[in-house]
């Protein structure tokens, strides 16, 4: 069902925990639905992202993506990591089975709700920077 | 090398025992003729289906000539329900069944909706055991058909099928069950349970997939769910499953066979399952009656973690298990049965099922015993949930 990659960053996840007094913090995803990603940032003064952390409550890609996420944003600066997109995070997963496409949609939105909150917190605005969606479920149920 | 497998999801499928999978091979072999042939080396296999078909009826308390044979019980499901309602609709539309059964009975019920047939939907008791007060509410003057399985399949709970039936003895009204679960796990006396109608599964058994039965009380009229020839006195065609009838027989007969022996040892293993999983690890509860279960069946939900992360986890050490979660149906919604006895979603999407069989030790219940805590540690630790949980309670 899942790639070798998917397996190996299910069982031995990349960055998993909390940040203490974190710059962003963001959770999406509800408890309704079997998955919540929450995404903790620690960015620099010069705007780049040191430190990633993720705890996530839902299936095997879903501790993966949000596992994945973590590594294809930290070290770069908040801009870029905008860029991260879900697609980013399931090729570098070696794919996801189709129905756990989602799940790299969740990790998407779990680094742009922390980015969010990021802004907030410090009154910044960044480009190109959505508010969070309330559930991503839904778009994603509509979507299809 | 041979993977080890500790194989506890006997509810999903079981192992067929090697004495049916000998007969099998045998009838491939040896015995491949078309039993509506003319020549003996044909009609001699009509001969081994009835004996086959004597055998199991036998094992149920019936008579040969109410056994009918099917791929399955999703079709003697479908058979029974689209049978009985298309045959009895001008008597009356009304079908009273459950919140918990089977797809094989939902989606049968729910095509009849689109035919113009009244459905109730009985809802269960937080034990996952028939409300049997809104049981007796639903029923109507035209209701012609019930459908309650036997044992339900994700919580193992055994529904008061006698009760349904005396109760509505008196009244035209046929019941039929959904007995997939039940079968095999003690002895039933179908004469004694009473019902019009019951359908069962050979893979379940400890027997081959692909083959069932429908056993329909003598007398009682349905209309074919498929057409063709003479097989099955017509009502059900299609030449013959030889091997798989015969495979049906011999395993419920090996099943049978010291069956009360085997399920006390089952219900030993279980018993000593749900201790020490309820000892050992904090925020769990156990899904459905202790008490009216099956033997071999518990199902647990593990708060703050979500229930394929576990499986996948225990599949790591050769442990296969099932669970109700929204990643393991297909859907976003956990399982029906788990939000029909009233479990919040977050708690059905933790649930994990364990289903023993005879062929199951108790060295594989300690080997579960001893990975499941850490699993269940591990997962917490990445769950947000239960970081929120321990945060509000101050640690």
């Amino acid at each position: 069902m899942y790639s070798k990659k998917v397996m190996d960053y299910f069982m031995n996840p990349r960055n998993m925990g909390e940040i203490e007094n974190a710059s962003g913090v963001g959770t999406v995803g509800n408890a309704k639905c079997g998955d919540i990603m929450r995404m903790y940032l620690k960015v620099n003064e010069k705007g780049i992202i040191e430190e990633v952390k993720f705890k996530t409550f839902g299936c095997g890609a879903a501790i993966a993506t949000s596992s994945m996420a973590t590594e294809l944003v930290v070290g770069k600066t908040v801009q870029e990591a905008l860029k991260v997109t879900n697609k980013a995070v399931a090729e570098a997963l070696d794919g996801l089975p189709a129905n756990k496409v989602h799940c790299s949609l969740l990790a998407e939105e779990a680094i742009n709700a922390a980015l969010w909150d990021y802004a907030e917190k410090n009154s910044i605005k960044i480009e190109g920077l959505k508010q969070p969606k309330k559930d991503v479920h839904e778009e994603y149920l509509e979507e299809e | 090398m041979e993977e080890k497998i500790v194989y506890f999801d006997n509810a999903a499928t079981t192992k067929i025992h090697d004495v049916v999978i000998n007969e099998m091979i045998n009838i491939y072999k040896n015995e491949y003729g078309n039993p509506s042939s003319v020549y003996d080396f044909g009609n001699r296999v009509k001969t081994i289906i009835e004996k086959s078909r004597k055998s199991l009826a036998n094992n149920l308390g019936v008579q040969a000539k109410e056994i009918y044979f099917t791929s399955g019980a999703t079709e003697a499901d479908s058979w029974a329900i689209l049978g009985t309602a298309r045959k009895l609709k001008k008597k009356g539309k009304h079908i009273i069944t459950s919140t918990i059964e089977h797809h094989a009975v939902l989606h049968s019920v729910e095509q009849l909706e689109k035919e113009g047939f009244d459905v109730t939907y009985v809802p269960v008791r937080a034990d996952g055991i028939l409300d049997f007060e809104e049981f007796k509410k639903a029923i109507r003057d035209d209701t012609i058909l019930i459908s309650i399985m036997a044992v339900n399949n994700e919580i193992g709970t055994i529904q008061p099928i006698k009760e349904i039936v005396e109760y509505v003895k008196d009244k035209d009204i046929l019941v039929h069950t959904d007995a997939v679960q039940l079968i095999g796990k003690i002895k039933v006396d179908i004469k004694d349970l009473g019902v019009d109608m019951l359908s069962l599964s050979g893979h379940k058994i400890h027997g081959p997939k692909g083959v069932g039965a429908l056993y329909i009380r003598k007398g009682i009229k349905i209309e074919n769910l498929i057409f063709g020839g003479g097989q099955e006195k017509k009502k059900r065609p299609g030449t013959e499953n030889v091997a798989g009838i015969v495979a049906l027989a011999k395993a419920l007969e090996i099943t049978l066979d010291n069956v009360v022996e085997k399920e006390i040892k089952i219900l030993e293993l279980r018993e000593y399952l749900i201790d020490n999983v309820l000892k050992k690890i904090p925020y769990v509860r156990l899904n459905g009656s202790r008490q009216n279960r099956i033997p071999g069946n518990a199902n647990f939900s593990f708060s703050f973690i979500e229930g394929e992360s576990m499986l996948l986890a225990l599949d790591m050490y050769g442990i296969c298990a099932s669970s109700g979660s929204a990643c393991t149906s297909g859907s976003l919604d956990p399982s029906h049965v788990l939000l029909g006895i009233g479990l919040p979603h977050e708690i059905a999407h933790g649930s994990l099922r364990v289903s023993i069989s005879e062929y199951n030790s108790k060295d594989e219940i300690d080997f579960l015993l001893d990975v499941l805590p850490g699993i269940i540690e591990k997962l917490r630790n990445m769950s947000p949930l239960y970081e929120d949980f321990l945060k509000n309670k101050g640690v």
